[in-house]
């Protein structure tokens, strides 16, 4: 019986890739066109609203969940013990605020979750997180094909956290996941949602657990057990999530895992990407190939690509 | 001791005023410079200053007169020639003498600061004056209207506040009293006041030699001014330049909380906070330079005080924001040394120090873990941040890092030696070379750090701190730490005897002890007696068991920064660690039966 992963799976191919694509670019289309509109005083409430009518007017009509957006230390998940505290809430934005917005649409039957994190206004913190990012998502592209298990990555990005000085705030999400797998539904008409979650492709998830429990691998990527092992082909939306006094950045997108274990992210033309190169920090860097001769910054940046490719060497 | 006539291009002149009274005025420091204004207080003379101006006197034109009836000014007799819209006459003059075009920067303390609340509250004079930097010194209008505030509307807050400062005035009351300060500043209290007060103050220079007559003619500006103004404040008396208000915190003669509305009098006030007594224009010259500067070079270049920072903006209120604003109040300018600043605990102090706008040099033997808190720490908004490589264990490496700080950023405010290695097994397994390594760092380190930076602190005479992080493990014997809670043990004790020996120079020392906390510390441990790989997972299970434990370094930073303010001997910081430190005093026999728990394998 195919479940709609096992289609995700089976279409890795070259035109569900470009649906996937297509998905995820729409939806850092959107981040960006709402973060664009935002003013002081707007609520996280109304900012994930915007989101919302924003895709439902280009066509989406399901979710893997419904927008969420983050203002403020909420940005870092602080405090938050319950899973409804990542619903929006009736925080205002104000200026310098970071702010986080998360955005998981189903078009034409292929998913995305995608973070955009940015600030209104100058945010000098933010800056900083957003830039560290870049080696993150260097070494997890490097670790996957180098066939590290997802909790020795997980660990991985957690020592290298620890060293830039960050807390880990993915471990804030559900199951603290840093990822977990995406897939291909059939499409249909609009589902109900349970809590803000679109039930088919919660279904989907849920239908691929039962099968990976028995077959022994997971479709959510944290530090326990169930991760020990290699990353399964597929689509895997991963979001590292760096915290640091208040501030919260992340960015969320997908990762392609082929059936040879080979790995790449699906777009490097994302707006974090556009703004690290923006930044001088070398593309390179960004998509984990060996960094040029000469990394940006100063010392201190240089350890931490340092760090990250010793990391990768000891995946290898 | 320096005079104000030492200074570079220092000129002496006098300046007349309305009713025939010849003000002794100086003007020293760089021409170019904004003027800084500076105003003493009762019973001093321009001379109180003197210490500050020479700071200054390289970047600002440096300001002072004797106001009537001290020092080298004219002692009217009336009683009514000193009431406030006379000594507002003098500042003017002074003004039109020194700045008749341009605007001041005025600093005043004590009297001087009472007076120049008049200053900068009346029409006149206060749009000559560009900042106020006011030290132990309030409006009369202000405390009036507080005090009836307390009194018509009283919560037990205001009460409190006003019973207290009631009974910090007595020296008011007496100077009401007729003729009897005058005998007394002749007398008795005239020769032995200069003593009393470098008793309670620490570090005071010798007197003024016109200080009996100062004293005795300075009563008259209580006499003249109190009492009606009391009766009769001004409700307008708002100040509508920045205002900067330097708090001592052992202040005898004003409570601290008298302050606690004067947002609503200056509404753009940015507040400080330092350890010291009643005269730290004496005591606390370095600080008081410098906090004086910022203030000014702000002023000039924004036309405003420093904007709230990103951060500041961004606290949510509440205990955060309060505690925030609490650190910058006391640590804003302050020069700090942080070992072990690379990571843990250590890194975390350093970033909360950052956010309070301190000075930093940060040192750790690896080289890229401190770079890296140097960048954090700026990105948080230390005024500055620098970081050295350093083993606390290298006694001639520590050397030169005392003497590279002292040479390149000043002598510290604020040390705090906590690097330290961790080491776990038993007392047999422990090699000689092991206890060497552990009691290097964990014990020589510290020694290093109070020795050097406390003989400097000790020199300058103008106070600081010192902070070294023992442990829980300090007070809580185990059997299968020995060498670490050796090590630990001693910091505690060494920290106590210094602590005593330091107290009579008005430097604090204080035994930080944490408890279980999720930091590097427990991947680099030493388990001996192990294999290497038994090791790892040792290392392993630790790490996991510490941070399930989920207590983070910065509430250890933030316990820290407190016991510094409170000047605390003794801080457990996690609730383990307090109930050790609590069983250890009233049931160490708990604490003996506890040491024989073999420690998870
Ligand atoms: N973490 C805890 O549970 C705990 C509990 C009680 C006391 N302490 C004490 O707190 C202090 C800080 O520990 P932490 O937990 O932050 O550990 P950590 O390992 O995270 O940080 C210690 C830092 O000190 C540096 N360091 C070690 N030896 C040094 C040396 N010889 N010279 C210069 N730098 C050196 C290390 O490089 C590291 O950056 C230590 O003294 C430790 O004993 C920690």
């Amino acid at each position: 019986m195919a479940t709609p992963l096992m289609a995700a799976r089976a279409g890795v191919s070259g035109p569900d890739i470009d649906g996937f694509r297509t998905v995820q670019r729409l939806a850092y289309d959107c981040a960006e066109a709402v973060a664009a509109q935002l003013r002081p005083g707007v609520t996280e409430r109304q900012a994930a609203a915007m989101m919302r009518r924003w895709l439902a007017d280009r066509g989406v009509h399901d979710w893997l969940h419904l927008p969420f957006a983050w203002f403020g230390d909420r940005t870092a998940f602080t405090g938050f013990k319950v899973p409804h505290q990542f619903f929006p809430t009736g925080r205002r934005l104000t200026e310098g605020m970071p702010f986080i917005l998360d955005a998981a649409p189903i078009y034409q039957g292929y998913t995305a979750d995608i973070g955009y994190t940015s600030s209104l206004g100058p945010n000098r913190v933010l800056d900083h997180l957003l830039d560290d990012l870049a080696v993150h998502r260097a070494l997890i592209v490097e670790a996957v094909r180098a066939g590290r298990t997802l909790r020795q990555i997980y660990l991985d990005v957690d020592e290298l956290m620890a060293r830039q000085g960050y807390e880990n705030r993915h471990r804030a999400y559900p199951f603290g996941v840093i990822a977990h797998r995406v897939g291909k539904i059939s499409d249909g008409t609009v589902r109900p949602h349970a809590f803000g979650f679109g039930s088919r492709a919660l279904l989907g998830l849920l239908q691929d657990g039962v099968r990976g429990h028995r077959e022994g691998w997971s479709p959510l990527w944290n530090p326990r057990k169930s991760s020990d092992h290699p990353a399964t082909p597929g689509l895997w939306a991963v979001e590292p999530h760096l915290g640091f006094r208040g501030v919260g950045a992340k960015f969320e997108e997908l990762l392609v895992v082929q059936e040879d274990g080979d790995a790449y992210w699906l777009d490097d033309t994302l707006p974090h990407l556009r703004r690290w190169a923006g930044r001088g920090i070398s593309g390179s860097l960004a998509t984990g190939s060996a960094p040029d001769a000469d990394p940006p910054g100063e010392t201190a940046a240089r350890a931490v690509v340092a760090t990250a490719e010793a990391i990768a060497k000891e995946a290898v | 001791m320096t005079s104000l006539y030492d200074l570079p291009g220092a000129r002496r002149f006098e300046v007349a005023s309305t009713d025939g009274v010849r003000l002794a005025c100086v003007e020293a420091g760089n021409p170019a410079g904004p003027t800084v204004l500076l105003l003493h207080g009762y019973p001093d003379t321009k001379e109180v200053w003197a210490d500050v101006a020479a700071r200054l006197a390289d970047r600002y034109r440096i300001v002072a007169y004797d106001v009537r009836g001290a020092g080298e000014s004219s002692r009217p007799d009336a009683t009514s020639a000193y009431a406030l819209h006379r000594l507002t006459d003098d500042f003017e003059h002074v003004l039109d003498a020194v700045a008749p075009d341009g605007r001041v920067h005025l600093v005043g303390h004590d009297w001087g600061s009472v007076q120049s609340w008049e200053f900068v509250t009346t029409r006149r004079t206060a749009e000559r004056v560009a900042s106020f930097t006011t030290v132990s010194g309030p409006s009369l209008d202000h405390l009036a209207l507080v005090t009836r505030e307390g009194l018509a509307r009283p919560t037990p807050k205001r009460l409190s506040r006003n019973v207290e400062q009631l009974f910090r005035s007595w020296y008011v009351y007496a100077l009401h009293m007729p003729v009897v300060p005058e005998l007394a500043w002749r007398g008795v209290l005239g020769k032995h006041w200069p003593a009393m007060m470098a008793r309670s103050e620490k570090t005071l220079g010798p007197p003024e030699p016109s200080l009996p007559e100062d004293a005795a003619f300075g009563a008259k500006l209580y006499r003249a001014n109190v009492r009606h103004r009391m009766a009769a404040p001004r409700h307008d008396a708002i100040a509508e330049m920045p205002v900067q208000l330097v708090v001592p915190d052992r202040d005898k003669f004003l409570a601290k909380r008298l302050y606690d509305e004067l947002d609503r009098f200056a509404p753009h006030l940015t507040r400080r906070q330092v350890s010291g007594g009643h005269w730290v224009p004496r005591t606390r010259p370095d600080l008081m330079a410098r906090w004086i500067g910022e203030f000014v070079d702000q002023v000039e270049q924004h036309g405003t005080a420093k904007p709230a920072t990103a951060a500041a903006t961004l606290a949510s209120k509440g205990r955060k924001a309060r505690r925030d604003e609490a650190n910058r109040r006391r640590f804003a300018g302050q020069l700090a040394v942080i070992t072990g600043a690379g990571s843990g605990i250590g890194r975390a102090t350093a970033l909360s120090l950052a956010e309070a706008g301190a000075r930093l040099v940060l040192v750790d033997r690896d080289a890229a873990s401190a770079e890296r808190t140097v960048d954090l720490a700026q990105v948080l908004g230390a005024a500055e941040a620098y970081a050295e490589t350093v083993d606390v264990s290298d006694a001639e490496a520590m050397e030169q890092l005392a003497a590279k700080v002292r040479a390149t950023h000043g002598v510290p405010d604020l040390v705090v030696n906590n690097a330290g290695i961790g080491i776990a097994g038993s007392f047999l397994d422990t090699s000689p070379e092991e206890w060497k390594r552990t009691l290097d760092v964990n014990l020589w380190g510290v020694i290093h750090g109070c020795r050097l930076f406390g003989a400097m602190m000790v020199e300058r005479g103008q106070g600081g701190h010192i902070v070294n992080t023992a442990s829980a493990a300090a007070f809580q014997p185990s059997k299968g730490l020995p060498a670490y809670s050796t090590s630990k043990a001693a910091v505690l004790m060494l920290s106590e005897c210094l602590r005593a020996e330091f107290a009579s120079h008005g430097i604090g020392v204080t035994a930080i002890c944490p408890g279980f906390v999720a930091t590097g510390i427990t991947g680099a441990t030493r388990f001996v007696g192990t294999s290497a790989e038994k090791e790892r997972s040792l290392r392993e299970k630790t790490t996991k068991a510490y941070k399930r434990r989920g207590y983070g370094p910065e509430k250890v930073a933030d316990a820290i920064l407190r016991a510094v303010a409170e000047n605390t001997a003794v801080q457990p910081v996690t609730p383990e660690a307090h109930a050790a430190y609590a069983a250890s005093r009233f049931t160490p026999r708990v604490l003996r039966a506890l040491a024989r728990v073999d420690l998870p394998k």
